[in-house]
């Protein structure tokens, strides 16, 4: 393969790559014109174009949008590390912070609740939501997204084939999940996806701050109803226990709205997606999968290390940092790409290989320190639930066009399969 | 064996009660709380990938 040049759809060119060899030579590598982020040549593999930068661990550099290098971590040890060190940052208010885009450099810089502070004053507001995030909450909910998976199902079916997966089933999933989570109407859900895709993805400035203040003013709204009538919901739980105690104020309840909707069904409907266009180009694992019901959880989290859908994380350096015989200087950027973090080949052996019985847990697609996915539960039930009874119900699932006319996100957002034509 | 939780520090993700569920469980706050009766961690070796999931490092072993 040649090295920096992108495939049009290279999701078997990948594998041929050469990754094999570990380049511990610092001063040989020059990967700082590398940019990042850049699009995937697969849905699932990481950029062609990052090849280069996988070589080169456990730190690599690459240059953003706007000129400036920072550093990108690559190394599955060292990204735990770092993720876990507070003296990186995640203060988007700090000038230093390093932007990914032009859109996400022109939004007005303000307090971003849960993941946009450091602590202690994110110890607090995170407090106030995990125990309605636990492993206990969690299963107790898992009877309801069985019936939200079951309903979109037999609505499927009964429609015939063929199908949008992501419109049917992958995004309404997530969405209703979250809205009955939260206390959401989910018939507002055309208004909050389209708001939600321009918030993550643009694709101008403008659309990002006007999709959010459209979902701040709904949630303003929608807490005022609240308010005056009690609904049944993890808001009505946050303003009746803290709103009203005073210790949540009315903006932060509103951050914390927005981001929990926002996060909980766009994420995971791209895992779902992505997830189910993996299955089908790996007939095999899919076999195997089908077999053998009790390789679900485990399989889930190999395709959460294999697809790696939050693609770029960032953090400012507050202090300098000693890593790996380097210094990363205090206001040094540093990006985290979870997909070439998720395939160290000295923490995964075989790491372009799908393989349900290898023991992925340790991977960062959710991240790790003190940011780490609040959520991930809750993801992981509906994951399982969601491909386990898709697989079932329709047993002749397969894409309904060819896999490379199918369309995918690009490489500053959330990745994921736009749309997903199937047939069964 | 001797586990040490520090709740100052637990973040709730509960990775250790999903990695070791036999030891390990979350209080109704969310923080990491060991079973009664596992308070020496019973001789699960999953303790040991339990503490190295914890992604805030809250969980301390002492042989």
């Amino acid at each position: 393969m040649e090295i920096g040049k992108t495939e049009p759809f290279a999701c078997e060119v990948y594998m041929t790559g050469s990754n094999t060899s570990v380049n511990t030579d610092h001063s040989a590598t020059d990967t700082g014109s590398v940019a990042f982020p850049q699009d995937r040549s697969c849905p699932y593999h990481p950029p062609t174009a990052y090849q280069p930068l996988r070589d080169e661990r456990p730190l690599a550099r690459v240059q953003l949008y706007d000129g400036r290098t920072v550093w990108m971590v690559t190394g599955l040890a060292e990204a735990r590390a770092l993720l876990a060190d507070p003296r990186l940052s995640s203060n988007r208010e700090n000038l230093a912070f390093p932007s990914p885009t032009a859109r996400f450099a022109g939004i007005r810089r303000r307090r971003t609740a849960l993941l946009g502070i450091d602590d202690p004053e994110h110890a607090a507001q995170r407090r106030m939501l995990i125990p309605s995030f636990t492993l206990k909450r969690t299963a107790s909910l898992r009877p309801q997204i069985q019936r939200t998976v079951d309903e979109l199902l037999d609505r499927m079916i009964e429609q015939g084939p063929p199908a949008d997966l992501v419109g049917a089933f992958a995004l309404p999933v997530p969405s209703m999940v979250i809205c009955a989570l939260l206390g959401v109407p989910y018939e507002d859900h055309d208004f909050f996806e389209d708001q939600s895709r321009k918030l993550l993805r643009g694709p101008e400035t403008a659309d990002v701050e006007a999709a959010r203040d459209a979902l701040e003013d709904y949630f303003v709204r929608l807490i005022d109803r609240k308010q005056k009538e009690r609904g049944d919901g993890l808001l009505d739980e946050l303003i009746e226990q803290r709103l009203n105690e005073g210790t949540l104020d009315h903006q932060e309840l509103v951050d914390f709205a927005t981001i929990l909707l926002v996060a909980g069904h766009e994420t995971t409907a791209n895992m779902i997606s992505l997830g189910t266009f993996t299955l089908l180009q790996h007939p095999d694992r899919l076999a195997e999968l089908r077999s053998d019901a009790a390789l679900m959880p485990a399989a889930v989290e190999e395709l959460l290390r294999y697809l790696s859908i939050a693609d770029g994380m960032l953090r400012v350096a507050l202090d300098d940092i000693e890593i790996d015989g380097r210094t990363i200087r205090a206001d040094d950027g540093v990006v985290f790409s979870t997909s070439i973090i998720n395939r160290d080949n000295a923490s995964y052996e075989a790491p372009d290989q799908l393989d349900w019985h290898r023991t992925s847990r340790h991977h960062v697609a959710f991240g790790f320190g003190i940011h780490q996915c609040l959520g991930q539960n809750l993801a992981r039930a509906e994951m399982e639930i969601a491909l386990r009874s898709l697989f079932d119900r329709l047993p002749g699932l397969r894409l309904a066009v060819p896999a490379d006319e199918i369309p995918f996100k690009p490489g500053d957002t959330l990745q994921g399969m736009v749309e997903l034509p199937v047939a069964w | 064996m001797r586990i040490g939780i520090d709740k100052d520090v637990c973040i709730g993700a509960g990775q250790c009660a999903l990695t070791a569920p036999s030891v390990f469980t979350q209080d109704d706050d969310g923080f990491s709380a060991l079973l009664p009766g596992r308070e020496d961690g019973g001789g699960d070796p999953l303790v040991r990938e339990a503490a190295r999931a914890c992604p805030v490092q809250a969980i301390t072993l002492h042989d």
